[in-house]
């Protein structure tokens, strides 16, 4: 194990695939000779090269389809979008051509594309820089989503990305860029897709936290321990698609409430969807309605006071773990 | 305002065509554009019968361009197309069969029955698509380039979309890029004059497409969309260009479709005198005259040829008809290339609850 910050666990990642498989390329903005907006690519450039890491013209929808391209026909592209909310530009190549062309085409192509890109609130940048989407990517059949929310995950998922044969929405978080964290040594550290991770053991409530809000959640969960003697199960699903809903189920099995937690918005979120699927599978375990932390309904505002009262924190947490145990 | 388009299509180059090239070239080069004209009529016919669905889109008017052009490539080339691209499969070679078949939801279908008229697919001939999305075809065209470059192939990429394609944002992003890291790709505009039902001069500020890529760097060619053999030279010279010099041409073929945008379109916005100077000018006649009137073909060996076509198109039909319609059990198949890496729930079906083929895989 060595400590490193998320930012560098992706960052080795990186270099590790590039090392290990010559079609791996890196596209972006300010990639290389400005180490990347979040500083994940910082020293790429150098060791590998202009052919290799690749600074584009400000073209996201471009810069995507030309990965999806380049993944048809021998690549292995990582294209990085300087935040999740610029991928808006890029919808119509990620929707109507990186998820669907395998389908499409009747299986002949395939598209092992990794689009990377960082989401979250928390530096005031305001309403088009600071949202958590990971629920519109979810949506989309054929694409695979990952919310990794530790520095091992953001290392292990990335490099299971880029070995993946599918297109990969690699939602980055950039609260958890600095954050640190163990990290397993060794090339072949590959995570599973589709394997959630139980952060924190308990036999009281089961909380789901997505990005980094599996984060929030764990540190709301030894609020609960400590001062309410509610011993939550938490569990950070690490990839939405695939869901690792079993190892959800078994947790609301044994706890028989479910609460999730998400930075995005409430409409057709992600907590929405994992609240549908836990219902539908395990109505007769729950013992009080799944419940939710969401985003605010609202663009993310920019004035300090008022962003953050518009994503979750501990305390919001901890009061929906403790609204399931009422009387109903 | 077609007239100067016209003008400027008649104007430009030598006044004496181009000379065929070898005999067996000229013939071949006319039974590809004929099967193109038979197996879109045909088609046609087809989607009044209700045996294809959605949108059919026509390029009836347009083979020279599609012919000119992928003569013009290698095998190991790859050619990207829009939603009009039955021709360009046929023209690499996909068989009459697999296009209509997939025109009819048919398993045997070039995509299998998954994408129908507007998204044909042949990955063996490189073929590498028709895309429903106007002007989204265009950075794919430039990825392949890319891939193509960095993996040190030598292969190159014809990217064919229509003039309202030229007014997307991909345009100007793409022959950006393109310029910016020398892409093996080249970029051919089909101008037919139309984008839908708005007429050039009512869509694009520029009309003279050519010159649209200048700015990005990206310097243009015309080439007469009415002609095979000047079509052929012409994108010859750019693919020439793209695998030597290692840069990006914008190709301006002029030309005209006969028919509508798609079968649902009542052509009121262009005049039948119009269609009928078009016409005169029809790709598919005027080179089977020159090939009579230059000894190439006798006027019954160019019969004759007409007939194999029509002959090819019927055997097509038969096969597609003939050909079963997708299973149910494999309508979630290539969702995803499933692998040891990827396990869980990934496709819901909707259907109905529980778990479903390709959810316990892994």
């Amino acid at each position: 194990m060595t400590v490193m910050r998320y930012r560098e666990a992706l960052n080795t990642a990186l270099r590790e695939e590039m090392r290990r498989d010559e079609s791996v390329m890196l596209m972006g903005e300010d990639i290389g000779v400005f180490n990347g907006a979040f500083k994940v690519t910082a020293g790429l450039l150098d060791e590998f090269g202009e052919r290799r890491v690749r600074d584009t013209p400000i073209s996201e929808n471009t810069i995507v389809g030309m990965g999806v391209g380049a993944a048809m026909t021998g690549l292995r592209p990582v294209v990085e979008l300087m935040t999740i909310n610029f991928s808006l530009l890029a919808f119509d190549q990620i929707v109507n051509h990186a998820a669907h062309i395998r389908y499409m085409f009747g299986g002949q192509a395939k598209v092992p594309l990794v689009i990377r890109m960082p989401q979250g609130a928390g530096h005031q940048l305001g309403p088009t820089h600071s949202h958590c989407l990971e629920a519109m990517f979810l949506q989309v059949p054929g694409l695979l989503v990952a919310v990794p929310s530790t520095a091992a995950d953001a290392k292990g998922l990335l490099k299971a990305a880029i070995r993946d044969d599918n297109p990969v929405i690699f939602i980055e978080h950039e609260y958890l860029y600095g954050q640190r964290g163990d990290v397993p040594e060794g090339e072949d550290q590959v995570a599973d897709f589709g394997r959630a991770a139980i952060r924190r053991e308990g036999g009281d409530v089961t909380i789901v936290g997505i990005s980094r809000m599996a984060v929030t959640a764990e540190k709301a969960a030894e609020v609960l321990a400590a001062e309410h003697d509610v011993e939550a199960e938490v569990i950070d699903p690490r990839t939405l698609r695939p869901l690792d809903l079993d190892t959800i189920l078994a947790s609301v099995r044994k706890t028989n409430r479910c609460v999730i937690v998400e930075e995005g918005w409430p409409h057709g979120g992600v907590g929405a969807n994992i609240a549908a699927l836990v219902q539908e599978q395990a109505f007769d375990d729950l013992d009080a309605p799944v419940a939710r932390v969401t985003g605010a309904d609202l663009p993310m505002p920019y004035s300090k006071p008022l962003e953050q009262i518009a994503f979750p924190h501990e305390p919001q947490v901890v009061e929906a773990v403790l609204a399931t145990f009422r009387d109903l | 305002m077609a007239d100067r388009v016209i003008a400027a299509v008649e104007g430009q180059g030598e006044p004496a065509p181009r000379p065929l090239p070898e005999p067996a070239v000229a013939r071949e080069w006319l039974e590809a554009m004929l099967l193109i004209r038979r197996f879109e009529e045909r088609a046609g016919e087809m989607y009044a019968k209700a045996k294809v669905g959605g949108f059919l889109h026509l390029a009836i008017g347009e083979e020279a361009t599609i012919v000119g052009a992928a003569r013009a490539m290698r095998d190991a080339d790859y050619l990207v197309s829009t939603y009009r691209s039955h021709g360009h499969a046929l023209a690499r070679g996909t068989s009459p069969n697999a296009v209509m078949a997939e025109l009819f939801g048919r398993v045997d279908g070039c995509s299998r029955g998954r994408g129908g008229s507007m998204h044909m697919f042949d990955l063996e001939r490189r073929f590498m698509g028709g895309y429903g999305i106007v002007g989204g075809n265009l950075p794919l065209a430039a990825g392949m380039g890319l891939a193509a470059d960095y993996l040190g192939t030598g292969d190159a990429t014809v990217c064919t979309f229509g003039d309202g394609a030229s007014n997307q944002g991909t345009f100007g992003e793409t022959m950006n890029l393109a310029a910016l890291w020398n892409l093996p790709v080249v970029f051919m505009v089909t101008n037919n004059q139309f984008g839908m039902g708005t007429a050039l001069e009512r869509h694009s500020a520029v009309t003279d497409l050519q010159r649209k890529g200048e700015s990005f760097g990206v310097p243009g060619l015309r080439c007469d969309g009415m002609d095979v053999v000047d079509t052929h030279a012409v994108v010859s010279e750019a693919l020439r260009v793209a695998r030597e010099e290692r840069r990006p041409t914008l190709v301006e073929a002029v030309t005209y479709r006969f028919r509508g945008h798609s079968m649902a379109d009542p052509e009121e916005y262009r005049t039948k005198e119009q269609v009928e100077t078009w016409r005169r000018r029809d790709p598919i006649a005027t080179f089977g005259e020159r090939l009579v009137a230059e000894g190439v073909l006798r006027a019954e060996e160019r019969a004759e040829l007409d007939r194999r076509a029509q002959a090819r198109v019927d055997e097509a039909v038969t096969f597609a008809d003939a050909s079963p319609f997708p299973e149910a059990s494999s309508l979630y198949d290539d969702v995803y290339v499933l692998g040891d890496q990827v396990q869980g729930w990934y496709s819901i079906d909707e259907r109905s609850p529980g778990v479903h083929r390709g959810e316990d895989e892994g």
